[in-house]
């Protein structure tokens, strides 16, 4: 089910209605069947996939909780009797069958992302919705308990509460149990701010996707769906109306998504922190799909990074090489196994590996040229002077342009192919005289995309200090409702529907 | 040499440059970087014999020299 038609709002409202209608206590149980609906209406076949991934995680959790209390209770229990040896030995032991057990229930629902992700004959049109984003969270889940940071959820009901909430299966975000549990178990009374909010929320997430993200889409589809005929200069096009389209969709989206949990008063994790406006592709990965990169760092790169292997690379580097390499190589290896594995869960092709590859390379060199940064700033331009920041911000966006261009071929190849042919400003001249107004967007559309994406830089900078709705509540009411009426007007005038566009899904949904 | 002095003496030769004793928010005030911590935790296991997992790596756990002796304190108790 689309985010974007008439059957999903439909489908919130009864929702809505239901769950602020029936007694509390039984909340939980329609926002269930309300997970289930929305999932069997993307295929029940998918409901398989999402079973096999919530038992067995839910299991696997449980019997590495009841592991750990029993190895408490022993160790309570044998306190006198037991060396601190003995106790070492006792824990070693139990520790490894914990291990085995996360490492079976790892191993399978990364076995599953795989088979449906990796071309094959068998699954080839079997790509369950949201899998990549549900796994994710149930691996974090699973983890955080095997790690003894979090207590595991003994019902069952719950758990599948949590890794099947519906607005997260789109596109994530990827939840955290331990930040996400509290607000979907609690008894919601009906809370008209969350309301209010959550709806404005959406309407916002609608204006992004709609007006600009699905209007873009039409021209990103036709320069490369074309390469023989769109090159050249076409490509510097696309690069920078794919960047936009990029952000209006994923971002719009998960406005949607924490808007609509919102209104079930469900608090959701951020998943963008203006990115736009990072100085260093290093901040940028700080406040783009946040919760995918803190994701990877807390369990895969921080794992890696202290396992005994690289301890004892990082050791025997410093002894035979100096502490400076011993420090840094393990960190570079344990990146690199990160932006290759982020690469792959964006996508097996080529292009979704090289661009993960190539994240690590800019990053790692910029790690590099740290201490001739430094330099630089105190010799010549300050960091914190305006016009350098200025120059830094448009030279990361101008960086992520170019890389975000990976997504819009099939493979590295093409990709490659692609700059190579922008860089020789071939058809320059078709392309603006005319030529851009041949793509599947007419003047007007331009001048629309343009606007929107000018009111939602405005917005960027206007929400620095606090949520423009916290900012517009303190306004008049006649504001209030004029600002809202004015979204909601310009979302259904100019939102693009009809001939010529199809509601498309979002962009992170295929990943 | 009790933990804080045993872990003054690896602190200060990974990062002479730093008050130790002094500073309590190394991670948030970017003191310490994840090459640093990476390499800490090396240190730390093999000079307390203790084991550090993914779940102890947050700032709260690294910020100060007695945030880190609890964190160590807590392992050897373990």
């Amino acid at each position: 089910m689309l985010f974007t038609s008439y059957a999903f709002i439909g489908f919130v409202l009864v929702l809505l209605v239901l769950y602020y209608a029936v007694p509390r206590r039984f909340q939980k149980l329609i926002l269930f069947v309300g997970n289930v609906c929305f999932y069997v209406m993307s295929g029940w076949t998918n409901l398989i996939f999402m079973g096999i991934t919530i038992l067995s995680t839910y299991g696997a959790a449980r019997w590495i909780g009841n592991n750990i209390d029993a190895q408490k209770a022993y160790v309570k229990a044998h306190k006198e009797e037991l060396s601190r040896e003995e106790k070492k030995a006792y824990k070693a032991k139990e520790k490894k069958k914990r291990k085995l057990i996360a490492a079976l229930a790892v191993i399978l629902n990364v076995a599953l992302l795989a088979l449906v992700k990796f071309p094959n004959r068998i699954f080839l049109f079997l790509m369950p919705m949201g899998i990549s984003f549900y796994t994710l969270m149930s691996l974090g889940y699973l983890l955080d308990v095997y790690w003894e940071k979090q207590k595991p959820e003994k019902s069952l009901f719950r758990f599948a509460l949590f890794v099947s909430f519906f607005p997260q299966l789109v596109q994530g975000p990827i939840s955290r149990f331990k930040d996400l549990s509290e607000s979907l178990y609690a008894e919601h009374a009906l809370d008209w701010k969350n309301i209010y909010y959550g709806f404005v929320r959406v309407l916002w997430g609608f204006f992004k996707k709609l007006v600009i993200a699905d209007r873009l889409s039409v021209v990103i589809a036709t320069i490369s769906g074309d390469f023989d005929t769109y090159n050249g200069a076409y490509i510097f096009l696309e690069m920078f109306l794919y960047t936009i389209q990029l952000y209006a969709d994923f971002s719009g989206g998960i406005d949607i998504t924490i808007g609509v949990a919102q209104m079930l008063g469900v608090e959701m994790a951020e998943n963008f922190i203006r990115p736009y406006f990072s100085k260093s592709l290093k901040e940028y990965w700080r406040r783009w799909h946040i919760t995918m990169s803190t994701w990877f760092r807390d369990y895969l790169f921080y794992p890696i990074s202290i396992t005994k292997t690289m301890q004892n690379f990082s050791k025997f580097l410093r002894a035979h090489f100096g502490d400076y390499i011993g420090k840094r190589l393990p960190v570079y290896v344990a990146s690199f196994i990160v932006w290759f594995v982020t690469g792959i869960w964006h996508g097996t092709t080529s292009n979704f590996i090289v661009w993960g590859l190539v994240n690590y390379v800019i990053l790692m060199i910029s790690e590099e040229l740290e201490p001739a940064y430094a330099a630089f700033h105190e010799k010549c331009i300050p960091a914190e002077a305006k016009g350098w920041r200025v120059f830094m911000v448009l030279r990361t966006f101008t960086m992520l342009c170019f890389l975000k261009l990976f997504d819009c071929y099939q493979s590295a190849g093409e990709v490659f192919r692609a700059y190579g042919s922008a860089f020789t400003f071939a058809k320059l001249d078709e392309l603006v005289h005319g030529g851009w107004l041949q793509l599947g967007m007419s003047l007007a559309d331009y001048v629309v995309v343009a606007i929107g994406s000018v009111v939602i830089l405005t917005v960027s900078l206007i929400q620095r200090p606090e949520s423009v709705r916290d900012q517009l509540s303190r306004k008049p009411f006649a504001l209030q409702a004029g600002v809202v009426m004015a979204l909601f007007l310009v979302t259904l005038i100019f939102g693009a529907y009809g001939m010529g566009y199809d509601a498309s899904q979002f962009i992170y949904n295929r990943f | 040499m009790n933990v804080k002095e045993e872990l003054l003496e690896i602190l200060e030769e990974l990062h002479p440059d730093i008050d130790f004793a002094e500073e309590e928010q190394l991670i948030d005030d970017k003191l310490l970087d994840s090459f640093d911590v990476v390499t800490l935790v090396t240190e730390i296991g093999s000079a307390f014999d203790v084991e550090l997992t993914a779940a102890d790596m947050v700032p709260e756990n690294f910020n100060s020299v007695d945030a880190m002796v609890a964190m160590i304190e807590r392992m050897m108790e373990d």
